[in-house]
């Protein structure tokens, strides 16, 4: 009875969890320009007009440019601090990981607008470097956090074999350690990635004359006639995200099975 | 003399708290100066005035003094307090079951189920509240639908732009956030426990209560922690959802970085906000494991 109630709550929360996004799909799909009930009927028309909005093509390739630089930099800044973290004792080991990984729980806002306050008062502009700077600085914990989970799971061993027999520690990392993390490094790549490509607030404060793709968002928001071709747009922004992400759950997964790793994205 | 150098040199860099700590430092030098150094500066500048554009670097009191005593400033810090203290106990009184579901219940697929519970959480934030925009709106899915059913024949308007509103998008945002570190708790709760308890004749209440419960309160604080914190420093959710009376003190410190242009008070609000966040987290802290250690 308890057994049942629980799994029917559970079903009840994944439908609240998941609703209010589905929404946004439906409603792209809808013949009208007001976006409500009731549906009207089909059309692809939200989605045809994206295709001639050249500024949202613009802020599109400015969000792959931040997206990419971020998700490199991030990731071998996380395969150094998660080797680190598995593999050896330091000075200070606990609060240094710790240090790197607060702004998981920082308020953005603190990050956004401190970061924008020394890069103006430098005498820099605010860019699209400045917002990958930003990003890089969210995505790190949560790359460090992927990779160790994957550096965590192999066997110390194996290293130890390669060195035996006569490699030195560089070849030892390219053709034993690499080979065995680099699940975690896709998955890592593609996380980071995602999140740089969703990230709303330290883009709205750090960019400059080049919008994102959320930042497009938000300047649209505000003309009702646009708001379809908004929720069409995103439409294709979640689905992506949810495509990278499954993508590197899979990659993820069929690692583990191979090397009999266990753990999860966090 | 300088081939033994050498060998010292590289000995010293061949030590594993030296190798560990060089590994590190990419990651920490990067955090340091686009976080330790810029929350510096952040400090100092509430220190400093502003007239018009030009900054004056007399260290004084007076943006704290002006956050003291205007009204405006001690509401939205208390409303920020109220609307992050609900969206968490929400949070975790609606996240709990779920994650006691997949840590009991579910025995096969868990990953999965975990996979599917965070995906929305890795999802457009803005999207997100875009979406509960689209539901609760003056012509939203709630309203129209409604009408539709013709329970109301006009639009209900207190569903949008109101502190409500902002509790109930932030605490969806959050819920996945929520759930995996008590779920980690909870799964990592030694079976045979629940065992001897069910042994020594308790039910499965009492059992729950005197067990289960306060080996997760780890997880529980924890998720207090991660979704309180951020959440009392949003400043999207207020401004697209919560009307006028639903801002908070993020919307006040963007204000003063953008339109009013007056960074040093921007900062003392900033820095106001991050002790009273500390302070609050700490005493919660506190009291859980004074609390904690008192039921044992």
């Amino acid at each position: 009875m308890r057994f049942k109630f629980l799994t029917l709550y559970a079903v009840a929360f994944m439908i609240f969890l998941y609703l209010p996004v589905l929404f946004l799909p439906l409603f792209s799909f809808n013949d009208s320009t007001i976006v409500a009930f009731p549906l009207k009927g089909f059309t692809l028309q939200w989605y045809e007009n994206l295709l001639t909005e050249t500024t949202m093509h613009q802020a599109f390739f400015n969000s792959m440019q931040v997206g990419w630089s971020t998700a490199i930099i991030s990731t071998l800044l996380g395969i150094c601090a998660a080797r680190a973290v598995t593999r050896y004792n330091f000075f200070a080991k606990k609060s240094i990981t710790a240090f790197v990984m607060l702004p998981l729980v920082l308020p953005e806002i603190i990050v956004a607008i401190s970061l924008l306050v020394v890069i103006l008062w430098l005498g820099f502009n605010l860019s699209l470097f400045s917002v990958m700077l930003g990003h890089i600085l969210m995505t790190v914990p949560f790359s460090t956090a992927v990779l160790i989970s994957s550096f965590e799971g192999f066997d110390k061993s194996l290293e130890e074999a390669s060195m035996d027999l006569g490699e030195g520690p560089f070849m030892t990392f390219l053709r034993v350690t690499l080979p065995m993390v680099a699940p975690g490094i896709i998955s890592s790549l593609l996380i980071t990635f995602t999140i740089s490509l969703d990230e709303f607030i330290v883009a709205f404060f750090l960019t400059g004359t080049e919008p994102t793709l959320p930042i497009y968002i938000w300047g649209q928001l505000r003309f009702i006639a646009k708001l379809p071709n908004v929720v069409a747009l995103g439409s294709i922004l979640l689905f992506s995200s949810f495509l990278l992400l499954c993508i590197a759950e899979f990659v993820r997964r069929r690692a583990q099975r191979r090397t009999g790793i266990e753990g999860s994205i966090l | 003399m300088s081939a033994s150098s050498a060998g010292g040199l590289s000995l010293f860099f061949r030590r594993d708290g030296v190798r560990g700590f060089m590994l590190m430092s990419p990651a920490f030098i990067f955090a340091l100066l686009l976080l330790a150094i810029p929350i510096g500066v952040i400090i100092t500048f509430s220190f400093w005035t502003q007239s018009y554009l030009d900054i004056d670097t007399t260290l004084t009191l007076s943006n704290y003094r002006e956050v003291w005593e205007k009204p405006i400033y001690g509401v939205l810090l208390t409303r920020s307090l109220i609307v992050a203290g609900t969206v968490t106990f929400v949070t975790v009184i609606f996240a709990y079951p779920l994650a006691y579901y997949v840590a009991f219940h579910v025995h096969q697929r868990k990953a999965l189920w975990i996979f599917l519970i965070t995906i929305p959480f890795w999802t457009s934030y803005l999207l997100r509240i875009f979406a509960w925009k689209l539901i609760l709106g003056y012509n939203g899915v709630v309203n129209t639908s409604l009408m539709e059913i013709g329970l109301i024949t006009e639009p209900l308007s207190f569903i949008l732009y109101n502190v409500n509103a902002v509790v109930l998008t932030l605490s969806h945002a959050w819920m996945p956030f929520a759930i995996l570190p008590i779920y980690v708790s909870l799964q990592k709760i030694d079976r045979s426990y629940l065992e001897a308890a069910t042994d020594l004749g308790d039910g499965p209440i009492r059992r729950f209560l005197r067990v289960t419960l306060p080996l997760s309160l780890p997880g529980v604080l924890a998720a207090m922690v991660v979704v309180f914190i951020p959440t009392i420093g949003d400043y999207v959710t207020p401004k697209l959802v919560g009307g006028t009376d639903g801002l908070m003190i993020a919307n006040m410190i963007q204000v003063q970085f953008g339109k009013a242009n007056n960074w040093p008070l921007g900062a003392a609000l900033a820095v106001t906000t991050m002790v009273t966040v500390t302070l609050v987290a700490t005493a919660f802290v506190f009291f859980a494991k004074w609390l904690g250690g008192r039921a044992r």
